[in-house]
């Protein structure tokens, strides 16, 4: 590449602004090649320029880079509103460009459920500020003071005289748009300030606004383009075939047979890593299950399934942790007159995305290597894939392009890597399509978790002591930021090994509501993964991480006290509260509800098989507070239970769009009562055996409940919060306590299927 | 290989491929059509939903070769003219999905339906459904984009 053929990417955005309005509207193949093209480098933009985060074109469009993604939840459209508001100017005017590594700051990408309450910060920031810099060059331009002026629809007019105006398109046309700007944090809490100060809540008239998202249409009218649909200039197609189990070791391929189909090119193999190149999809297909592959026999290093959660509970941690310490609990249960102990288990559970991984890399270990991936925090791989190359930072650019919703870090990170690998092989771009089990056996897992709750009672029927213990496999083992090699499953399988785990915790008052005990003990574990590299059974963060699992154990055993001292489940978490939100969300769902006040289970059960029952849940995440309840209707004979109704408090601070969150809180609640209810991972001594949609079970229409109702508790004084994870997290507690009160059986492990039912009916009745 | 004549969104297509090659691959592969998706390769989720003679197949497991000479229409073929087809207008009005990378076979599999049964009860409905997947939960929402896309058509009849 010649050094005349170097654009900056100021000239870039003038000269092309055409194409960035349209990546997000109509065609992103053209874009990612085009901009590909136009740098030898691709250093990540420093965020103290105006510049590197907004500009605004000819035409008066506001083009806004940011680090962040849109992974289904409608963030993009928030971002847009928040922009919109600050500067004045039309929703539509406002495009964004997402996780280009070399356009956009590294804002931690996705992750927290902080995009909008943390990444929004540096957006309004920005925009606030190009809005007094705008209002300064037209101040000049039109001979006022600048609170002299009003900004309409991205035009500047004299307020006594609107005939005397200037566009905004104008103004940037004349004058150099840009600020030194103050930096502070980094990753998520990466924030910028200039000179413009945000505007009051109070004024607001985009922010807040129920607008449709910019996204769905165009994606329901077919015009929409994922990852999937990235095509480069003489793309290849490739395929990984895993091993034959953990640890198995590659002794040898013959791809004789490989070889005889039209289309077949290569066969890659880099320790265990192995996979297949060719020129068309099919063909790689075909190729991937010709080869001959001799594996050594794999380790045996799974516990049988069934065994699972006694290894748990006898396994010696990794690491402990205590998290809470007051008063005397130990002493208090010792001496109890009443004790309450209960145990409870959730299983590892897979992310199993519904577009499997999908990635292309080209890769030039001497020049610019581009890779498109929907991996939602681009900036981590792309540290990650140049420590794989072992190349400067720069000569790396990672695009994010939209893949299917990724929950976490669901190994569309480690199909980007396995491109990567194949492509550096080839010397080619290649296009990486996961199959359905690379994805739901061979992709990360959310960790299984074990608890041990136990709590006094006083002769007064008051809760005296709570002791809390987890056990948990690491949410960190393979780290929520993919940004070293030893991330990345081909790369582990190549010999790479994995040092960037971290060890995280299932904790008390994390993932759980702080209910306030006079005694309280809480201490959490983490425990030794099966296997150090490349294990199907290897665990990270998965949509709200440790917090479903936590608050089944939490949310649970707090109904089993609330039963265990005769009062009603919500009256009962009112009294060992503090925080007058989290009560909040609690009364606005039983009000929804029409909750009868009484202790569960239900008094009169009725004769017939099918019996009805309701529970709550309280979730307190981030700033965010959510109460949950759960209707449910369970057939005693068979175990099965049913959810045929949610109603659903939510609390995040300001809300920036109701409409979006209320679509995102229905989905939560349904992907959360699947998880509650449907999904568990099966393996046997080597492999995961969850390999599809037949093995790894979701929750499908016939399950659906009738009826969701969401509460909206908008507080404009307050900062938003995180809506993306909360509401997926007391769900499967409030089933299962719906599950008592209907029925006076406990389930205390999930998923909460028939045959769990069924047996903890049988317990209770001959109880 | 061989040359395969297809009937897409109205248009004759003639592709060289190899006949057993899913018509997944032929319509995003040879003929750039996105909409069909890969989920799962073995027609258990309906991401690669097309309609072949208005019924709506799965193209992952469908070899080319059977789909040769039929009627067959993508999302992108469902505008008439330009117009939304009213099943997708009420899919956006519903802001019916989440991430939507499931939405073609749950778009498409709806039109199949209220084709062949403009008014179905809720239990037909969620029937008509029951082996698609959407990972993100948004089922709730694209009911009641069913429901809007079937008043509309008892309106508009």
């Amino acid at each position: 590449m010649t050094a005349k053929n170097v654009l900056s990417r100021r000239e870039f955005v003038k000269d092309t602004s055409g194409l960035l309005i349209g990546f997000s509207l109509a065609d992103s193949t053209v874009l990612p090649r085009v901009l590909a093209a136009a740098a030898p480098e691709a250093a990540t933009p420093s965020p103290n320029r105006l510049d590197a985060w907004l500009r605004i074109d000819r035409d008066g469009n506001v083009h806004v880079f940011t680090g962040k993604a849109e992974i289904g939840m409608g963030v993009e459209t928030g971002f847009a509103q928040i922009v919109a508001e600050e500067l004045d100017v039309p929703l539509a005017r406002v495009v964004f460009v997402m996780g280009d590594t070399s356009s956009t700051a590294d804002q931690g990408g996705v992750g927290g459920s902080t995009s909008i309450a943390l990444g929004s910060k540096p957006l309004r920031n920005v925009s606030a500020t190009a809005r007094a810099l705008l209002l300064r060059l037209a101040a000049k331009n039109l001979g006022a003071s600048p609170d002299e002026l009003q900004v309409r629809e991205g035009v500047v007019s004299v307020k006594a005289d609107p005939a005397r105006k200037v566009s905004y398109a104008e103004l940037a046309a004349s004058g150099d748009l840009d600020d030194a700007l103050k930096v502070s944090g980094e990753g998520f809490a990466l924030n910028v300030e200039g000179l413009g100060k945000p505007k009051d809540p109070s004024a607001y008239t985009v922010v807040g606004q129920p607008v449709p998202r910019v996204d769905l249409a165009p994606k329901i009218l077919g015009k929409w383009q994922y990852v999937t649909d990235v095509r480069v200039d003489g793309m290849l197609h490739g395929r990984v075939v895993r091993p034959a189990g953990v640890g198995a070791k590659l002794m040898g391929v013959d791809d004789s047979a490989a070889k005889k189909i039209p289309g077949y090119l290569q066969t890659v193999t880099k320790g265990n890593f192995l996979g297949v190149v060719a020129e068309n999809e099919w063909a790689a297909i075909r190729a991937a299950k010709a080869l001959r592959v001799s594996w050594s026999a794999p380790e045996r290093a799974f516990p049988e399934q069934k065994d699972l959660y006694q290894h748990m509970r006898s396994v010696t941690p990794k690491a402990t942790k205590e998290t809470l310490k007051k008063g005397d609990a130990a002493g208090v249960l010792a001496s109890a007159a009443k004790k309450v102990q209960a145990s409870y288990e959730v299983p590892f559970q897979s992310h199993a995305t519904m577009g499997p991984g999908c990635a292309v890399a080209d890769i030039h270990t001497d020049g610019l290597s581009t890779i498109w991936s929907g991996g939602q925090k681009p900036h981590a791989l792309q540290k990650g894939f140049a420590e794989l190359l072992r190349v400067p930072l720069d000569r790396v650019r990672v695009i994010w392009v939209e893949d299917a919703g990724s929950y976490g870090r669901p190994g569309f990170e480690d199909t980007a890597a396995d491109a990567v690998l194949l492509s550096q092989a080839v010397g080619k771009p290649v296009r990486v399509q996961w199959s359905r089990a690379d994805m739901t056996a061979w992709g990360t897992k959310g960790p299984a978790v074990v608890y041990d709750l136990a709590a006094a009672i006083d002769e007064r029927g008051e809760i005296a002591a709570v002791d809390f213990t987890s056990r948990a496999f690491s949410g960190g083992e393979v780290h929520f930021q993919p940004s070293d090699a030893g991330n990345y499953l081909g790369a582990q399988l190549s010999g790479v090994r994995n040092t960037g785990g971290v060890d995280e915790f299932a904790q008390w008052g994390v993932q759980a509501p702080a209910y306030v005990f006079a005694n309280i003990h809480a201490v959490s574990h983490v425990l030794p993964g099966f296997y150090d590299s490349a294990s199907p059974l290897r665990t990270t963060h998965l949509r709200d991480p440790e917090g479903p699992q936590t608050s089944f154990a939490v949310e649970s055993f707090m109904d089993e006290l609330a039963a265990a001292t005769g009062a009603d489940p919500i009256e009962f978490r009112l009294r060992h509260l503090d925080n007058a939100r989290a009560k909040a969300v609690l009364t606005a769902a039983a009000e929804k509800a029409g909750w009868e006040r009484r202790p569960s289970p239900k008094s009169n059960k009725g004769s017939g098989d099918i019996v009805t029952g309701r529970g709550v849940g309280l979730s307190t995440r981030g700033g965010t507070y959510v109460g949950t309840i759960a209707e449910v209707e369970v057939n005693r004979r068979t175990g099965a239970a049913r959810v045929t109704r949610f109603i659903c408090a939510h609390d995040c601070g300001l809300i920036i769009n109701p409409e979006a969150l209320r679509g995102t809180i229905a989905a939560n609640l349904i992907q959360s009562m699947s998880r509650g209810m449907k999904e568990e991972v099966t393996f046997d001594r080597s492999n995961v055996t969850s390999v599809d949609w037949i093995t790894y079970p979701i929750a499908r229409a016939p399950e659906i409940p009738a009826q969701v109702d969401i509460v909206l508790i908008n507080h404009p004084e307050l900062p938003p919060s995180g809506a993306g994870e909360p509401s997926s997290r007391a769900t499967a507690a409030a089933i299962a306590n719906a599950i008592f009160d209907a029925t006076g059986a406990r389930v205390r492990q999930t998923p909460l299927t028939p045959a769990r039912v069924k047996a903890a009916l049988s317990g209770a009745h001959s109880a | 290989m061989s040359r395969t004549l297809l009937k897409v969104n109205g248009q004759s297509r003639t592709v060289d491929v190899e006949p057993d090659c899913p018509l997944l691959y032929v319509l995003r592969d040879n003929l750039a059509l996105n909409n069909p998706r890969f989920g799962c390769g073995l027609g258990q989720c309906g991401a690669c939903t097309v309609l072949i003679d208005n019924r709506a197949v799965r193209s992952c497991t469908l070899p080319v070769s059977a789909a040769a000479g039929k009627e067959i229409v993508t999302l992108e073929g469902l505008a008439a003219d330009g117009n939304p087809h009213p099943v997708q207008k009420a899919f956006i009005q519903e802001q019916a999905f989440q991430c939507g990378y499931c939405l073609n076979g749950w778009v498409l599999t709806a039109k199949a339906l209220l084709d062949k049964n403009p008014h179905p009860s809720d239990a037909e409905m969620r029937t008509a459904f029951e082996n698609l997947i959407c990972r993100c939960g948004s089922h709730v929402r694209i009911f009641a984009a069913v429901r809007q896309a079937a008043d509309e058509t008892k309106r508009s009849a």
